[in-house]
This record gives structure tokens, sequence and C-alpha cells, in this order.
């Protein structure tokens, strides 16, 4: 009965989130945002910790409305479509702590699975490393699935633990029109602005606002996730989630040939380093990490806006884990990797084998 | 006599990866799936029709979905 299956659910809504993304992204570089980097959810997440002062690196401090724009599009389009569900209570801490793992992984790389299709699509070829990574991270993840491993059954709980992440996004966005940007200013009131550097880097606020609200709402809808693309097609041979990440590439490439943005190379690549081993490395512990989740960062987002506590969990879990990159110079930069970010994947790896080692079901 | 798979509060790719166990396992019949989101009701009918089975039937129980599956 593939009609009880709306427009949103099918393949053509699926693409239809893949070619907007491949449209916006693009554009929003054009209109301020970092090169490729128009959306990149570790990289914004880690701005915003830097807006908050959860670290002091000086270049990646900004309050990025297109994360804020992703819950609150999520929430509404939940709302609107009666699909706000608050639950909460699979295996939280760990959730919290493979978000901690997933920005490690992801900053040793430089940008989240959306970023590494926006680096390729922008001639980064630095960004095949990332995604080869990235699908055997996943595929790793998949043979603790096969194995029995999850995280458990969440409960139904109160609307509110549904709503404290999206209340909080509407928190950052009301401090950032309190605290506006003021030119020449590393501070305003309680928030960090970049001066140099990618976070001194954006689109205007509502045009990031609007996008971002754009993109949650359909995500949402879609179930948009960059993850879940490559482990179904692992997993059960299954398409659909694809056919969305290649739409994304696709659209990103064609943008960024018609706006001039297309630079193939390795070498000086925008907010980018090219020791290819830890590109592949960094991204193969955060695409585990992701696929022990659940999801993929921005899906984390969606999947918060539409009431799941634990994907809040691992979302806030991310943040603490950009903090932690930059004080304790895990993450890299255009220079390489940083001083402990080698361990950093190392231990990661091993924290996440323990966890998917030992979480698994015994079944029958 | 159906088989019940019971996928409430698990999250993706759980339902699924029960779904297509229980399916496989079986040569026709009907397979009834609970879950609890709009998410995993699609990835649900959308794995069983692409094993062959139908989806006879969604209704809503308690806050979540029951899915008769048919083959």
């Amino acid at each position: 009965m593939p009609k009880m299956l709306s427009f949103f659910a099918s393949r053509r809504g699926i693409i239809l989130a893949g070619v907007f993304i491949g449209i916006f992204a693009p554009l929003l570089q054009k209109m301020g945002n970092p090169a490729n980097m128009g959306i990149c959810v570790a990289c914004f997440e880690r701005d915003i910790a830097g807006a908050l002062g959860l670290h002091r690196a000086a270049v990646v401090q900004y309050m990025r409305p297109e994360i804020i724009g992703f819950v609150l599009g999520s929430l509404v389009a939940a709302y609107l479509f009666g699909e706000f569900r608050a639950r909460a209570g699979s295996a939280t801490v760990v959730r919290f702590f493979l978000g901690v793992l997933a920005m490690i992984g992801a900053l040793v790389f430089l940008g989240c699975p959306w970023r590494a299709l926006l680096r390729l699509a922008g001639g980064d070829g630095n960004a095949i490393f990332g995604l080869l990574g990235l699908i055997v991270g996943i595929w790793i993840g998949t043979l603790f699935l096969k194995s029995g491993y999850n995280l458990g059954r969440s409960q139904a709980t109160y609307s509110s633990v549904g709503w404290l992440l999206p209340l909080t996004m509407w928190g950052f966005l009301l401090l950032m029109l309190v605290f506006p940007q003021i030119p020449g200013q590393e501070k305003s009131g309680v928030l960090f602005y970049s001066q140099k550097g990618p976070g001194s880097m954006h689109a205007p606020l509502f045009f990031s606002l609007g996008v971002g609200l754009a993109i949650g709402f359909l995500a949402q809808k879609t179930r948009f996730c960059t993850m879940g693309a490559f482990r179904d097609l692992i997993l059960f041979r299954q398409g659909h989630l694809f056919w969305g990440v290649v739409a994304l590439l696709v659209t990103a490439f064609i943008i960024n040939l018609l706006l001039g943005q297309f630079n193939p190379g390795f070498i000086k690549q925008p907010v980018a380093h090219n020791m290819s081993l830890w590109n592949f490395a960094g991204m193969a512990l955060a695409g585990l990490a992701f696929a022990l989740a659940g999801g993929c960062p921005g899906r984390q987002l969606f999947l918060a806006g539409e009431g799941d506590g634990d994907a809040a969990v691992f979302v806030i879990g991310m943040i603490v884990g950009a903090g932690l990159s930059h004080n304790f110079g895990l993450a890299s930069s255009p220079d390489g990797v940083g001083p402990y970010g080698i361990p950093a994947v190392i231990i990661g790896f091993l924290v996440c084998l323990f966890i998917g080692f030992t979480m698994r079901e015994k079944t029958n | 006599m159906s088989r019940l798979v019971d996928a409430r509060g698990l999250s993706c790719p759980q339902p699924v990866m029960l779904t297509l166990k229980e399916i496989k396992s079986l040569p026709g019949g009907e397979v009834i799936v609970l879950v609890d989101t709009d998410t995993s009701k699609e990835n649900v009918c959308r794995a069983a029709q692409s094993q062959g089975w139908q989806v006879k039937a969604i209704d809503p129980e308690g806050k979540g979905y029951r899915i008769t599956l048919h083959k």
C-alpha cells in the first residue's frame, strides 16, 4: 500500500531534501559562510561552543543560526504533522560520549558528513579520504548492529523533556539578538565573536536562520540522514536515504560550478589539511560513533527537534566535544592535525569498540 | 496466527532489523509490528514492501502504530 507513504517519505521527497541542501549550502557560502562550509553541523556546533566560551579558539566563535534553524524547523514540522513525541532514556550517557567522540573525529577531519560532501562538491580531493573513512566507520558500526548491538528502548515522557533543546535554541537566538556582533569587538555581552578566520565569516543572520528553518522542516519530514544513507545500503541493500546524499552532492557540485566556487585540488583547500591518513581515520571514528548512536549530526538535531531527548544529549555531547577538542589540542587546522589529535582518535576508537562490544543484546 | 514484533521505543535501524528478521523466517502469513514513531512506521513499511510483503493496515495504537503486514 505505497500510497500510505506520503510524498516526503517517497524517493522524490528525499531527493528534494538533498537538492535543497545542495542549492542553499553553496549559496550560504556566496552570502558569507566559509568556503566549502555552507553548512557543516560539526563545524557550526564547534563555532557555537566558541561563541559560548566553552573553548577560546579565537577563529571559530559564532552562534550559527543554521543550527538553531535546524532544530526549530524540525520542531515546527513535527507539530504541524502531529509527529512530536517526547521520548528519552535509551542509554543516554552513552549517547553523550558518542557525541563527544563523533565531534573529536569530525574535527580531526575538519567537517561532518555534510561538509565532506560539500568539500568534494567544491573540488577538495581530501574529502575523498574523509568519505572513505566515514563509510568504513559506518561499516564497522553495521557489524556491531548485526551482532546484536543496540542502545535499548526509550520511554515516552513529559513534553517538556522534548522541548528542552528547542528552548535552548530559542535562548541562543535571543542571545544573538540581545548581544549582536559589534564590528571590531571580540565580545558582545556574553557572546564571543571571531574577528578573523572561519568564525568571522557568515551569511546575514536572517538568511542563515531562514535556510536553517527550511532545511530543518524538510529534513524532519524526509528523515534525511547521511549516516543512515550508507548504513542502510550496507545493512539492507536499501538505497532510499542514499538518493538524498547523491542529490546533495550533484546539486552542490553544479551550483559551485555556476557560482565559480569549484576549485579542484588537494593543496591549500579552504579550512582543510591534506594528511590523508588522519582525514580518513578522523572520519572513520566519527562514522562509527554516528552509526552506534543511530544518526549523523544533522539527523540528531532533527530528532531533537521532534522530541527525542536522547538525540538532544548527543548534540550536547558534540558541543562539549568541540570544547574539549580545542582546549586540549585535538582539533586539526589547515596546518595539519592538532598536537594530541592522533592519540585522541585512537582512544576514541577504543571507547567506541568498548561500547560496541559490551552493549550487544544476546538474542535467541 | 500472526506473529508480533514489538519495536516500540527502539530507534533506527532496530525496527527494520527486527521486522526483516521476522518476515525472512516466514514463507508468508501475517506479521504485526508495533512502532511508536512515524519514521519507524515508514521504514518498516518500506522494508516489508521491498521483501514482497504487503502493508495490509496501519492503525493507531496508544501513542504509536500497529502495522499489519501480509504475504
